[in-house]
């Protein structure tokens, strides 16, 4: 948010702004460059996703549009979703049910806040930003409950119950795992958790010792489960519920619900890569190679492996039965992640 | 407890071999016909639209007759006898008129019986399956040349059921 400060000091006559906007202007500068990028990234995912998907599947995906490899079909369909008439249920709560999408979106987008891109260029970094995007990202748990209900469609209840059964239970493995990080770095602000693996590959905490590679498989399938993935999409099992708590959703309102899935998957995907894998750091170290691409593109690259293993994970396996989904929470990832902290602290003093 | 673990072993090594056959097809190429602009090679003697080539139509129905559809309409008079004598390419005298024949594409369920039937082998299926239209009366292919001389002196229609 500085760079953006100071990029916004030098608009000619910025200082005759009155002191109350110029105060918010940083603010409102850098949300809007967020949301651009991270609307970019969607749509370069959702194009991946059908891509992966297709090929996975032996065809071939959108082809068409744009020209190479259809790379602008997605654009064609979110401006086709924009365009939609917004259709509203004659028997839905119309408050909860107009509100719901937004605070999805919301609980996804405010984690961002504090995601390290670069050693510089980041919003914020809040000394506990993991914890805060712990506990924002499970903001979104409301906004699907509220979807669930206030739809009136017994497919969205139970898929937002689903939903909200799998999120919080999920969360806990998932937190104990990013705990086992926090237990090497002794803080928990984002940018100091990547500084603590500068210095090439070997320095990742993936690679550090063996107790955090496993926290990173914990963490991952925790995360797969807490963006409602395959195989754990039962929130939004298509051949069950119809499409989980977005079936009574249409254009603008389906497109937030949308966007926040994959805004979802793109964070579990950067925080991952700035705990385990070492954020904007590159994989060779500075003494031996020169630092020529820039910590974002790093950043980037990295997220983008891992969402696609998370694609290459939805297109090879089946959804879980809801006993098997608790199955794997409270007795295999659990106890695994408990025996993690202990294995990590005990790794920590020596 | 044995079991336990078993099954968190089995477990991973289904998620791995699974995850490594969707690796491999990843890479297998793809099966997708990128249709308008590559295309299927037909196989032979692929029954597709129909063509009547009306020179050598004799006008005889038997077309309309065999179609389980009824989706053609032969509409006939008798040459006059002062007319000079038509013949067909095989050489059979086309001792009537046609004036209206028509066939609804929309109909044919493409069975082929027609072709059998027509004695002039004048009426084909060809390759052509590129033909759909915005309206459902523009399947209806008229392939009639020839104009009645009386409308009143029908001498023949499209036969009845049966
Ligand atoms: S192909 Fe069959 S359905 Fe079509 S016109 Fe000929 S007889 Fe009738
Ligand atoms: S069977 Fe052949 S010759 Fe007879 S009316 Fe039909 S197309 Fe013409």
């Amino acid at each position: 948010m500085e760079s953006v400060a100071q990029l916004l000091e030098k608009i000619p006559k910025y200082d005759a702004l009155p002191e109350t906007i110029s105060a918010l202007m940083p603010i409102l500068a850098s949300s809007v460059i967020l949301f651009a990028m991270l609307a970019l990234a969607v749509l370069f995912m959702v194009w991946l996703e059908r891509k992966v998907s297709a090929h996975i599947q032996d065809r071939l995906g959108p082809m068409v549009v744009g020209g190479w490899h259809g790379w602008a079909q997605t654009i064609a369909d979110a401006l086709k979703l924009l365009l939609k008439e917004d259709i509203v249920p004659a028997s839905v709560d119309r408050v909860l049910f107009k509100m719901a999408p937004f605070i999805v979106f919301l609980g996804a987008f405010a984690a961002y806040v504090v995601l390290p891109f670069g050693s510089s260029s980041f919003v914020t970094d809040l000394n506990i930003g993991i914890l805060y995007i712990v506990a924002v990202s499970s903001l979104s748990v409301i906004g699907i409950i509220m979807a669930g209900w206030s739809s009136n469609n017994k497919y969205s209840l139970y898929g937002s119950m689903r939903a909200a059964a799998q999120i919080v239970s999920y969360e806990i493995p998932a937190a104990v795992a990013i705990m086992t990080v926090v237990l090497f770095t002794g803080s928990l602000s984002m940018v100091d958790i990547v500084r603590a693996q500068t210095g090439g590959i070997q320095n990742w905490f993936l690679f550090r010792n063996p107790f955090l590679f496993l926290a990173f498989v914990v963490y991952f399938i925790a995360s797969l489960a807490e963006v409602n993935r395959t195989p754990f999409d039962l929130p939004e099992a298509e051949s069950e519920l119809v499409a989980g708590y977005h079936t009574e959703y249409s254009g603008m309102r389906f497109a937030f619900f949308f966007l926040a899935e994959y805004a979802n998957m793109f964070l579990v995907a950067s925080v991952a890569t700035t705990l385990f894998l070492g954020g904007w750091t590159q994989a060779v170290p500075a003494s031996i190679m020169p630092q020529i691409v820039p910590g974002p593109v790093v950043f980037f690259v990295k997220a983008l492996i891992l969402i696609f293993i998370q694609m290459w994970m939805r297109w090879s396996l089946p959804r879980l039965r809801v006993d098997q989904l608790m199955y794997i929470n409270w007795k295999v990832l659990l106890p695994v992640s408990f025996a993690l902290v202990l294995g990590a602290g005990w790794m920590a003093t020596l | 407890m044995l079991t336990y673990f078993r099954n968190i072993g089995q477990g991973i090594m289904t998620i791995v071999s699974s995850m490594a056959i969707a690796g491999r097809h990843l890479f297998t190429p793809s099966v997708t016909l990128q249709y308008p602009k590559e295309k299927w090679l037909l196989p032979e003697r692929s029954r597709m639209r129909l063509m009547n080539k009306i020179e050598d139509c004799i006008g005889c129905g038997q077309c309309a007759r065999s179609c389980p559809t009824e989706c053609i309409l032969v509409k006939t008079e008798k040459r006059g006898k002062e007319e000079a004598p038509v013949f067909a390419s095989d050489g059979t005298a086309k001792k009537l008129r046609t004036y209206v024949f028509d066939i609804d594409m929309a109909l044919c369920c493409y069975c082929g019986l027609c072709t059998f039937a027509c004695p002039t082998q004048c009426l084909i299926m060809t390759g052509e399956y590129e033909y759909s239209v915005y309206d459902k009366d523009e399947h209806i292919y008229h392939f009639a040349a020839e104009k009645p001389l009386t409308v009143a002196g029908e001498s023949r229609q499209n036969p009845p059921e049966g």
